[in-house]
């Protein structure tokens, strides 16, 4: 696909009734934000990125995707920062009346998915639609998705999806995907909705070498990433799950309170972080409530609240609990590890806590059970 | 992303409060009636379980149910009055109105336990979850050997249903067993730690399950002494608790390691939660 | 959770106003439409922006703005609480003493002194302090000013007959909700919102800027690290301290803080 049939696709999907999101500059960040025309994405733009420091800066190819990832995977447009669930009257009589309170929510399109985003929807399809219990409004919001993933040419120092197996390529669950060369784009359809979208833009074959350089440049970017999380059998003593629930008095935890602000920041970043807090919001004339649920995190006080005390009342328990339950018990729940190496963690830190960092001070060495 | 989702927003049913008993100063027990009669025919429960109770424009707490599930005519909760919600619901009077979703989680693994002599280990409030567990084997006395009911609580006056446990103490094969930290004037049981009540329960260790609920550190110790006098630690059971707030595993408040306490508990064997109950914080 | 509740049908309200610019009375007075609903459900007997003139009835609920910050201050707050059931403190001066208690670590003499030419005609305490400094008080509503939504969620939850909910979270999570972009991250700035107690909504990021911790520390802070990240951005320890003694310079884990940068 040329360069210059990039707003083609997005004005196809905007054709086709889809509310389309992409990346927008705000605040000197990548976020995703609703598209008001299809030619406006940002080119030329990449994601400095360290532990606590994310600077835009040029991208001497100008390409439109050289941004690594920004502050937010999609887990806003899935899993609501904040939303209804139900909705309580007083009827004339005084009783109360309950309703479910469901979103409507229009088609959505995507544009910019990156692997390790697809990885956590994934991981976030299995918390919230698990079979017996599938929550309507996540799976509501669910429904209407179009993803448009691209792959990563350009890593950032953060990145480390490359050892968690989850990037940097798209695989699976995108609807097309994108991989942004000099000449153009080599497009694939990952379903027959986007197979459709892509008929209706008449594009030529992908040459072999055009292929062949998308995935050079998926090696390489993969081959570009510094940090890592051990694999399953990297570590001497076990995999990763069962050294870390090895290590539930190592010092490191005491050393991490010292540094760790308990904002929660990891949390709300992290796209496969599910936990949310509910809570009522009463009207002021005593006759409805609504009961709403909004992102919650594991470092907060209500989280471990137990009627009057507290479970995990210091940052070394609330590290603990978020570190062990996302690279150890979630493997319990889920069948993997909780993260997918898009190292937002570590970037919107604010004081730059390096989670990899942190795994391996945790490694190695004796056990402290 | 085949069907169309169910509705699943766990909406609560209206029920109404049908009566209201003050058990000590700062617990009180609810008795409530879904108000949608067709609802209230087909509400069932296992002992152990729990319900989430709301308060209108306030929110939502779980609360174990203690009613006997033999009992269709209401649905039996007890409530120490501690936080905001619980404080709002210790106000409230038969005829007014609360919402009901229910009931969650696993109850007390009473199938697998049928024949053997049953040890009730409980602290504080703990024995709201377990009481009605005594109701079923009243029921069913036959399929089951000796009963041993051990309740322990701080104060004397945090005993709560006196004259049950004087009436459990008369029933044959039935062993009552009570300790208050701080005894008082005409306190008739034990002054002391619940711990060293263990001792005197008589039951066959062999052929004997164990059910405990309570202050986690009375819990472990209860275990310790358990599994020491020859219990199997696969007939050892515990409910454990911690902050629900959906209560369907999905709002991760209540996560034990890998479980939801809501979904996947309350009730555990002690093989699942021995190794992170030695660590505080989890 | 010792907070008394109300269950009268209407309570009777009075706002009172001690050391302060007015500012979360205005949380009120904003409401609009919904101060007429409000008005329906409580009976508003003392607030003297509003019209209502009577502080020495007794009331339900006593709201109160300010810190006490003169000898007249400590009697009136005295016949308040006597003469109500609760008392709500509301505001960074209520709670924490307010910005005027930045004279509680200088010479407040002297500044007298310096500024008035009949300093013998003033008459003001050496320190300001908050209410709960001299009576007890019910329930504290942190923020400079409080917000309208803070204050109908309390009088809410009065109404219900419940306490009102502490919300003491830091402001990252409101930050996060409404999908901002982290300003410390992405720009450098002292962002005090890892310290500061949740309740504005992440007003100031929302803005592109730092928060600057004018609704007092929240719960579980880690002002040390905090202050060593701010080190790392670049700032002088004097910036540090001033980070910390600012609108709420004497709660007490800000106070600390910056008296451990100044020790450093």
């Amino acid at each position: 696909m040329p360069v210059a049939q990039l707003d083609t696709l997005v004005a196809t999907l905007m054709a086709q009734a889809y509310e389309c999101h992409g990346p927008v500059v705000e605040n000197g960040a990548i976020v995703m934000r609703e598209l008001a025309v299809p030619d406006g994405l940002p080119r030329g733009l990449q994601a400095e990125q360290a532990p606590g420091h994310y600077r835009l800066t040029r991208d001497p190819l100008n390409r439109y995707f050289a941004w690594a990832n920004g502050p937010q995977a999609i887990k806003p447009q899935v899993f609501a920062p904040k939303e209804s669930m139900w909705r309580v009257e007083r009827d004339a009589a005084g009783a109360l009346q309950f309703a479910a309170v469901l979103p409507e929510i229009p088609k959505q399109a995507i544009i910019g998915v990156r692997a390790c985003d697809l990885a956590a929807l994934a991981l976030q399809d299995a918390h919230f639609l698990r079979d017996g219990r599938r929550d309507a409004h996540y799976a509501q919001r669910r429904e209407q998705l179009f993803l448009v993933a691209v792959q990563c040419a350009v890593p950032a120092s953060t990145c480390f999806c490359a050892s968690t197996g989850d990037g940097p390529t798209p695989t699976t669950g995108y609807d097309i995907s994108l991989a942004e060369l000099a000449e153009g784009f080599v497009v694939v359809a990952g379903s027959d909705k986007g197979a459709a979208v892509l008929g209706a833009l008449n594009l030529s074959r992908a040459t072999p070498q055009q292929i062949d350089a998308a995935q050079q440049q998926g090696q390489a970017a993969a081959a570009s990433q510094t940090r890592s999380l051990p694999g399953r059998l990297s570590l001497s003593g076990g995999n990763l799950r069962d050294v870390l629930m090895s290590q539930l008095e190592h010092p490191r935890w005491d050393d991490v309170a010292t540094r760790c602000l308990a904002c929660g920041n990891c949390t709300a970043v992290c796209p496969t972080c599910f936990c949310h807090a509910e809570m009522d919001v009463p009207s002021l004339d005593g006759q409805a409530s609504e009961h709403e649920r909004k992102w919650d995190s594991c470092f907060g006080e209500s989280h471990g609240h137990l009627h009057g005390t507290n479970v995990r009342p210091d940052i070394r328990g609330r590290y603990r609990q978020w570190l062990t339950h996302k690279l150890a018990t979630w493997n319990d729940q889920f069948g993997r590890s909780g993260c997918v190496g898009c190292g937002r963690c570590i970037a919107w830190c604010p004081v730059g806590i390096d989670l990899t960092e942190e795994v391996a001070a945790l490694t190695t060495g004796e056990a402290h059970t | 992303m085949t069907a169309k989702p169910a509705i699943d927003a766990g909406v609560p049913h209206a029920a109404t409060v049908v009566a209201r008993t003050q058990e000590s100063p700062s617990i009180f027990t609810l008795q409530l009636r879904l108000d949608d009669a067709a609802a209230q025919a087909a509400y069932r429960f296992a002992p152990g379980q729990f319900n989430m109770l709301y308060l209108y424009g306030v929110g939502e707490v779980p609360i174990s149910i203690m009613s006997d599930p033999g009992d269709q005519g209401s649905i039996g909760h007890t409530i120490r009055a501690i936080g905001r919600v619980t404080q709002g619901l210790s106000s409230l009077q038969p005829g007014d109105q609360v919402g009901l979703r229910g009931p969650f989680g696993r109850g007390w693994p009473l199938q697998e336990i049928g024949g053997h002599d049953l040890v009730l280990v409980t602290g504080g409030l703990g024995c709201a979850p377990v009481v009605s567990v005594i109701h079923y084997v009243l029921r069913r006395r036959e399929r089951f050997g000796k009963l041993v009911i051990i309740q322990g609580v701080k104060h004397a006056e945090d005993l709560i249903w006196r004259e049950q446990y004087d009436h459990w103490a008369t029933l044959p094969d039935t062993q009552v067993l009570v300790a208050a930290n701080e005894g008082g004037a005409l306190w008739p049981w034990h002054v002391g730690r619940v711990t060293e009540l263990f001792s005197m329960a008589r039951f066959n260790p062999e052929r004997a399950a164990a059910m405990m609920c309570g202050p986690e550190g009375m819990m472990r110790a209860a275990a310790e002494s358990l599994l020491q006098r020859g219990l199997p630690e696969s007939r050892l059971f515990l409910s454990m608790e911690r902050n629900m707030q959906c209560a369907v595993g999905r709002c991760g408040h209540c996560q034990l390691g890998g479980s939801f306490v809501c979904r996947d508990g309350p009730v555990f064997s002690w093989g699942q939660v021995k190794s992170l109950l030695a660590h505080r914080g989890f | 959770m010792s907070t008394p509740t109300v269950h009268s049908i209407k309570p009777r309200v009075a706002v009172h106003k001690f050391s302060s610019c007015d500012g979360c009375q205005l949380a009120f007075l904003n409401l609009g439409e919904e101060l007429l609903v409000l008005a329906e459900r409580v009976e508003l007997v003392h607030f003297a922006e509003a019209g209502a003139l009577d502080p020495d009835t007794e009331v339900d609920v006593a709201f109160v703005e300010g810190s006490l910050s003169t000898p007249e201050d400590i009697e009136r707050i005295q016949h308040i609480r006597q003469h109500c059931r609760m008392l709500i403190a509301i505001g960074a001066c209520a709670t924490s003493g307010g910005i005027q208690a930045l004279r509680n670590s200088a010479n407040g003499a002297e500044w007298v002194a310096q500024i008035y030419s009949h300093p013998d005609a003033i008459s003001s305490l050496e320190r300001s302090t908050p209410i709960a400094s001299q009576v007890k008080v019910d329930f504290e509503l942190w923020g400079c000013p409080v917000s309208s939504s803070q204050i109908l969620a309390v009088v809410n939850s009065l109404l219900l007959g419940v306490a009102p909910h502490d919300n003491a979270d830091k402001v990252c999570t409101e930050c996060k909700r409404r999908n901002l972009t982290c300003v410390m991250v992405s720009h450098g700035v002292a962002c005090m919102g890892p310290v500061t107690r949740a309740g504005c909504g992440a007003l100031c990021p929302s803005m592109g800027r730092d928060c600057y911790g004018c609704y007092g520390p929240a719960e579980n802070t880690n002002t040390d690290a905090l202050a060593a990240q701010f080190r790392a951005l670049g700032l002088t320890p004097q910036a540090i301290v001033q980070r910390f003694q600012s609108i709420n310079s004497q709660a007490p884990v800000f106070l600390a803080a910056a008296n451990k940068v100044k020790t450093r």
